[in-house]
């Protein structure tokens, strides 16, 4: 596979390690490129898409891997492919609808046509017109391909990789992500709603961000205000064993006042709602676990907040912006009560979710707040030094150190 | 099902929906978010949903508010606990399309531009799309029975705070 080598990045981690992110990295050029490389064409699996998204076949629709434009597809067998979404005749778009439904995938260039595998079957004017012009006699098809991506699915969710050393989707969740995930996805599950926001950060500030338990109920007072979660609520912080993926959880039931809170600003208000069917939930499951918010390296968190299930995808759109989508998905078999409190409960999260609208924002704080002081660095020594579980308490940022040392791995520092 | 078509709604009618819906407008632009609730009677139901959404069907948008009371919390929220960089907005509406529904309702479509100024000066257009609304008249009063703004883009910048 021909990959445009970006030029390498010296960069002296801090003696510290993972307590300490050097500013620089969410500014720099280089290392955005640097990361199209070694992170989005590294041995991880990438979410692409749902699978409810392309249900039949013929259906494709657009993702990306990093800034790679990506189109998803299911051919005629059923079968799921994934190519890079760039003609391998003069690289325009392919695709340019964000989904659709065809037999084959046509340039709207120069009309060349791939089928749902991205194989190229023909090129217009091939043979030239009237006996004039056209390819040269040795052209062949069969040697141009929309650039293959190679592709898994796990409980609905389709992934996508264009290292050949990224192992086997179950291998590289663990088996704790993956019974999370196997918990929340296994049942058929459909789309309730979608969209979009445009956070103005490096996408890794938002990678911090989902892994970062200790600002939670910091920031996001409504969730104080309300009781929904607070950090003396049980809960822990659990990573896999590689550090890369986490899963906060809380149990509602659990809640014991504690002193601590008796000074945080965002524990002072009277927590009677007008409309207090906002927060009705019914037991899904019977771990006792309200509250959890999964990610999965690098770009991927999946949530279950009361009964509101969503999955949240993470994209860089340049250096200091990102575009983060929420998918609000429901159980095929959910009633219309169910999908009610479904329904309200997503007012909680998103891009005006009252629960997670400051993380709009709050990273772009920080993007702001680095300028001009790229030789910094950040200090994460919250919940100790180290990259481990942290069962009894979700004020640590374990996650995030987690997060740096894969990414310091994969990048070379 | 409209009943009477929009060459049945008098010019007078026409001009106190006209003025309604500027009123709603201007209390958000004028940053009495308090009074915005009373636009609305006590169940109505205030959605903000991206356009491809609205029109697959799907139940879940941007932001929802069942009820005034939801609204008075949302109000409260981003009075007391939600953070967020300042920022004010211009509304500029469109002509409606008035009709008369059987059950007496109006079904008013109006088209919006919102203006969004951030507190470091910046102007952009936030958000453009069609407000979609039951009208209803009590007490001599018109009152937003339903209100569905349906945003153009399924993309926000930033983040969703203030009604729209």
């Amino acid at each position: 596979m021909s990959v445009a080598l970006a030029p390498e990045v010296s960069l002296r981690w801090p003696a510290a390690g993972v307590t300490r992110v050097p500013f620089r990295v969410f500014s720099d050029p280089a290392i955005h490129a640097l990361e199209q490389q070694r992170i989005f064409r590294g041995p991880l699996w990438h979410f692409l898409c749902l699978e409810i998204d392309i249900p039949n076949p013929g259906d494709w629709r657009l993702g990306t891997i990093g800034e790679t434009p990506i189109v998803v597809t299911r051919d005629a067998h059923g079968t799921i492919h994934a190519m890079v979404n760039r003609c391998a005749h003069k690289g325009a778009l392919v695709c340019l609808q964000e989904r659709g439904n065809a037999e084959a995938l046509t340039c709207v260039y120069h009309s060349w046509t791939y089928d749902l595998a991205g194989q190229c079957q023909s090129v217009a004017f091939r043979h030239g017109l009237r006996g004039k012009g056209g390819m040269p006699e040795d052209f062949d098809p069969a040697q141009h391909r929309l650039e293959p991506v190679r592709t898994t699915t796990f409980c609905g969710l389709v992934f996508g990789t264009f290292s050949d050393a990224t192992p086997d989707i179950e291998t590289f969740l663990g088996p704790g992500a993956a019974g999370v995930i196997r918990r929340n996805l296994s049942r058929p599950h459909k789309l309730l709603g979608m969209h979009s926001q445009i956070i103005h950060n490096n996408w890794k500030l938002y990678a911090e961000n989902v892994r970062d338990s200790y600002h939670a109920t910091l920031l996001h007072t409504f969730y104080t205000t309300f009781k929904i979660n607070r950090l003396d609520m049980d809960g822990g912080m659990i990573l896999s064993d590689d550090g890369r993926h986490s899963l906060s959880y809380a149990k509602r039931a659990q809640l014991r006042e504690s002193a601590e809170y008796a000074n945080v600003h965002s524990a002072q208000y009277e927590s009677g709602l007008h409309g207090p069917h906002l927060l009705d939930a019914f037991t899904e499951f019977d771990d006792g676990i309200t509250h959890m918010i999964q990610t999965v390296f690098p770009t991927l968190t999946i949530q279950h907040t009361l009964n509101s299930l969503a999955v949240r995808f993470f994209t860089p759109r340049g250096i200091d912006q990102t575009e983060l989508f929420w998918m609000y998905l429901g159980y095929a078999d959910d009633d219309a009560e169910r999908t009610a409190m479904r329904v309200r409960q997503a007012n909680l999260t998103g891009a005006a979710g009252l629960v997670s609208l400051e993380d709009g924002c709050i990273n772009e704080f920080v993007q702001r707040g680095t300028r001009g002081s790229e030789d910094r660095e950040a200090f994460l020594e919250m919940g100790g030094r180290d990259v481990a579980s942290s069962d009894g308490s979700r004020a640590t940022e374990t996650a995030i150190r987690g997060f740096w040392q894969n990414y310091r791995g994969l990048m070379g520092w | 099902m409209d009943q009477i078509g929009p060459a049945a709604i008098g010019a007078a009618l026409r001009e106190r929906v006209e003025d309604f819906l500027a009123e709603i407008a201007f209390a958000l632009d004028d940053d009495r978010l308090e009074d915005w609730p009373g636009f609305f009677t006590e169940d109505a139901a205030y959605r903000i949903v991206p356009r491809d959404g609205y029109e697959a069907g799907r139940p879940i948008g941007i932001l929802l508010c069942e009820g005034r009371g939801m609204m008075q919390d949302r109000v409260l929220a981003l009075r007391t606990a939600n953070i967020f960089e300042p920022h004010s907005y211009c509304h500029l509406l469109g002509r409606p399309r008035i009709a008369r529904a059987a059950d007496g309702a109006l079904t008013v479509r109006s088209s919006f531009v919102l203006y969004r100024t951030m507190q470091g000066g910046g102007t952009e257009v936030f958000a453009a799309g069609k407000y979609v609304d039951r009208i209803v008249e009590r007490d001599g009063a018109l009152l937003l029975a339903g209100r569905d703004v349906v945003v153009e883009s399924r993309r926000v910048d930033i983040l969703v705070v203030l009604p729209i």
